[in-house]
């Protein structure tokens, strides 16, 4: 064991089903996000960025886009002799019980992963989170309190997640109470799913399911606890958000349009690492207008862009129009056309003068590769 | 004993750039910023490597800190290989004493053993500071098909400026019957582009004599070369006709830069199959905020917009506040230019602030004398205060105090 003593768990299809559209061809972990990053990149920067050295990576289905992302994990140091990066796939060892439908399943089948570490703790993380978060706080936030679990929280309205975990704390943030998916409009303190404890705890806690026959890792083991452990809640206060739907995903992107929110979450002391492309800077061509965007490298603008996110390589062509819109990597825009509220997926060409046109609360959504 | 390699690269990026004056005070030529994001060693590296070139020397002798840096293990070029890969080459101590590299050629000659362990039949033996993309694997096909010992890329250049270059003479066949190096009167107008191929076991010979001569200045255009012609060894003249620029002045640094945004220029950094790798910043995309107006420019990872940017390259995490004005420059990255300053026809290096109003560098058309303009530079991490003001042709390396 080197690095902080903490062992990194993430799961990268949780929640695959609340963005059914873009996670039609990968999991929740590869959806790509502002321009240049997958929604992993987030979880693993952050573990690295604390000094964590191993991760696994828990895979369900539809992962090939996820293992090429990650390769070998150069991108976050995280190619090692010793420690590193591990992808742990459904049927990869003795004792693992194929396909998972709920986190304890997904658990077990990695125990033999999780028993082989020497790490003191363990970070879970979900991929739906976009957080910049320093885990050593987390880690001196949970020591001080003698926690025996810790779980990153927020104060906001309630995602429409399943199972998702509502927090009741006390004055010194300790839960006493936690409602799965409770039906409240206002705002409320829930689970940001990284969870912090120490192995051998969770490796007793996952044993102690399976031999009860439970499934729910938020009923049985975090809501049967709250009495019996000392869970305390982490509050974050900065740029942090759950994504739980595609018109969240959007405004999720959206709200990045403004530098303060950007900044605090590309903080440059604890930078989000992703795949390498190798694109040449973004170039802008005479005549071109933009306003209000976030551009990647690679992109080709002589038309309008407005309000929009531009992934590596979009080409907007000289009279097309963009606005409100989210494009990723290599999408193709004709002079002539107009998008607002729109998200293309990969590798989309829009040919000349057609018009797509959705609303803030319901995006058209244009699938990997088609051609309009 | 390394496995064999037919071809090998020696990349020779020892030189200084005095010609680009304070740009280069800490940094070898070769690691001068270019384009929006890379180094200038980026396109003879991602040659080799686009070319099946997967073994690099690379030879560096002047401030080679921020050079070996960059390099590391080659992992951005692809060249962090078991066998073969990129070896940064500095001179070292010998029994009979330590020597710098006295020359081009001396520099290849005291590193025979490093080539020998690889056993090439060719190796390429190029320069790190020229902006051009080229296939070398076609110009070893060429060397091989004509037999040759060495084979010298050439650049046909305008008549008016091939008095500025080392030429040939060619016959019909393309072998060279003659060189001309920077002649008043121009016979020829093939330029050498310092690229060069040459079969190993002739090199080899050549640079030990070479060595062995007490009046040899030990450079492959005044020694090596001319020895080698004059023994009747088969050269022969490669014709490149694709862009290529030596940026070894500010001005032609300035031009080459700007040249990315001339669609006419025969140089694309978007082709897929012909990529300029560099190392990465880690960097979110860049953002142009709804007060800024950006055209015919260049804009790299993590810069933010918020003022006015017109035929201009910025690199990454570069910050135009609201109001500032930059035109006709380059600006390196993590530079500040702060509102109302104007920074036109100017080199700004890294991390350097332009302050509020100041302003640094004129247009020409604002010049009474024309032959007082030029494009001003501003060094690495110097501050040009509160409406100072830096004239064009200035080179500014300590910070200029406010006005």
């Amino acid at each position: 064991m080197t690095g902080n003593n903490i062992l990194g768990i993430i799961y990268s299809n949780k929640y695959d089903e609340c963005l059914s559209e873009i996670t039609g061809l990968r999991t929740m972990g590869s959806v790509p996000f502002v321009g240049r990053y997958r929604l992993i990149d987030f979880a693993l920067s952050n573990m690295v960025n604390s000094g964590i050295e191993k991760v696994g990576v828990i895979t369900k289905s539809n992962y090939q886009s996820l293992m090429d992302h990650l390769g070998t994990g150069k991108p976050w140091d995280l190619s090692r002799k010793t420690e590193g990066m591990f992808i742990l796939p459904p049927f990869s060892s003795a004792g693992n019980t194929g396909t998972y439908t709920n986190r304890v399943e997904m658990l077990r089948g990695v125990m033999g992963f999780i028993a082989r570490s020497n790490e003191e703790y363990v970070l879970l993380s979900d991929c739906n989170v976009v957080l910049n978060l320093d885990i050593d706080e987390l880690m001196a936030f949970h020591t001080e309190n003698n926690a025996d679990i810790s779980v990153v929280c927020k104060h906001g309205v309630l995602p429409k997640l399943d199972n998702i975990m509502q927090l009741d704390l006390n004055g010194e943030n300790r839960v006493e109470r936690i409602a799965l998916a409770p039906n409240t409009t206002g705002e409320v303190d829930y689970s940001l799913n990284m969870i912090l404890m120490k192995r051998s705890l969770l490796q007793r806690l996952v044993n102690e399911s399976v031999s009860l026959n439970q499934e729910s890792f938020e009923r049985d083991i975090m809501q049967g606890n709250t009495q019996k452990l000392r869970i305390f809640g982490f509050p974050v206060t900065g740029f942090a958000r759950t994504i739980d739907s595609l018109v969240d995903y959007f405004k999720v992107s959206m709200e990045l349009l403004d530098p303060a929110n950007c900044a605090e979450l590309f903080n440059p002391d604890r930078p989000i690492y992703t795949k390498v492309r190798d694109d040449m800077p973004a170039i802008y061509g005479l005549g071109s207008t933009v306003k209000n965007s976030l551009i990647a490298s690679g992109c080709i603008i002589d038309g309008e862009v407005e309000n929009s996110i531009l992934f590596r390589g979009v080409r907007v062509e000289k009279g097309a129009v963009v606005k409100n819109s989210i494009l990723m990597q290599g999408s193709f825009v004709a002079a002539g056309s107009t998008l607002n509220y729109t998200i293309a997926d990969k590798s989309v060409a829009i040919t000349p003068n057609k018009t797509l046109s959705g609303a803030e609360n319901y995006p058209v959504f244009v699938g990997k590769g088609i051609v309009i | 004993m390394a496995r064999k390699m037919e071809c090998i690269a020696m990349l020779l990026a020892g030189g200084q750039g005095s010609r680009l004056g304070i740009l280069t005070k800490n940094i070898a030529k070769p690691a001068v910023p270019y384009g929006g994001k890379y180094r200038i060693i980026d396109f003879p590296l991602s040659n080799c490597v686009n070319s099946g070139i997967s073994t690099v020397g690379v030879l560096t002798q002047y401030q080679p800190l921020e050079l070996n840096d960059y390099i590391g293990n080659g992992q951005p070029w692809d060249l962090d290989r078991a066998n073969g890969g990129v070896h940064i080459l500095s001179p070292y101590q010998q029994i009979k004493g330590s020597e710098w590299y006295k020359g081009t050629a001396n520099a290849i000659y005291q590193n025979i053993t490093f080539i020998d362990r690889y056993n090439p039949e060719y190796v390429a033996i190029l320069s790190g500071d020229h902006i051009y993309k080229m296939d070398y694997s076609k110009m070893l096909a060429y060397h091989k098909e004509k037999d040759a010992a060495c084979t010298i890329a050439m650049l046909e250049v305008p008549w008016e400026e091939a008095s500025r270059f080392g030429l040939m003479l060619v016959d019909e066949d393309n072998k060279i019957t003659e060189f001309e190096e920077k002649p008043k009167n121009p016979r020829s107008n093939k330029a050498s582009m310092g690229v060069y191929i040459f079969t190993w076991s002739k090199l080899r010979q050549y640079l030990i004599d070479d060595e062995a001569n007490p009046n040899s200045s030990n450079d492959f255009g005044h020694d090596v070369i001319p020895a080698m012609h004059n023994a009747g060894e088969k050269m022969y003249a490669y014709l490149f006709d694709g862009y290529w620029k030596d940026v070894g002045t500010i001005d032609s640094l300035w031009e080459a830069n700007l040249d990315l945004l001339n669609p006419k220029v025969d140089l694309d950094l978007s082709d897929p199959t012909w990529k300029i790798y560099s190392k990465t910043p880690t960097a979110p995309p860049h953002y142009v905020a709804p007060t800024a107006t950006v055209q015919n420019s260049m804009i790299g990872e993590g810069s933010q917009v918020f003022g006015e940017l017109d035929f201009s390259i910025l690199f990454h995490n570069v910050t135009v506040e609201e109001g500032a004005v930059v035109r006709d420059s380059i600006v390196m990255p993590g530079t500040v230019i702060k509102a109302g300053a104007v920074v036109q026809y100017a080199i700004v290096a890294e991390n350097a602030v332009i302050a509020e109003n100041a302003v640094v560098g004129e247009r020409p058309e604002a010049m009474a004398n024309l032959d007082d303009w030029g494009v001003a530079v501003v060094g690495a991490g110097v501050t040009v205060h509160k409406g100072a003001r830096v004239a064009p042709k200035a080179m500014i390396d300590t910070d200029v105090e406010e006005a």
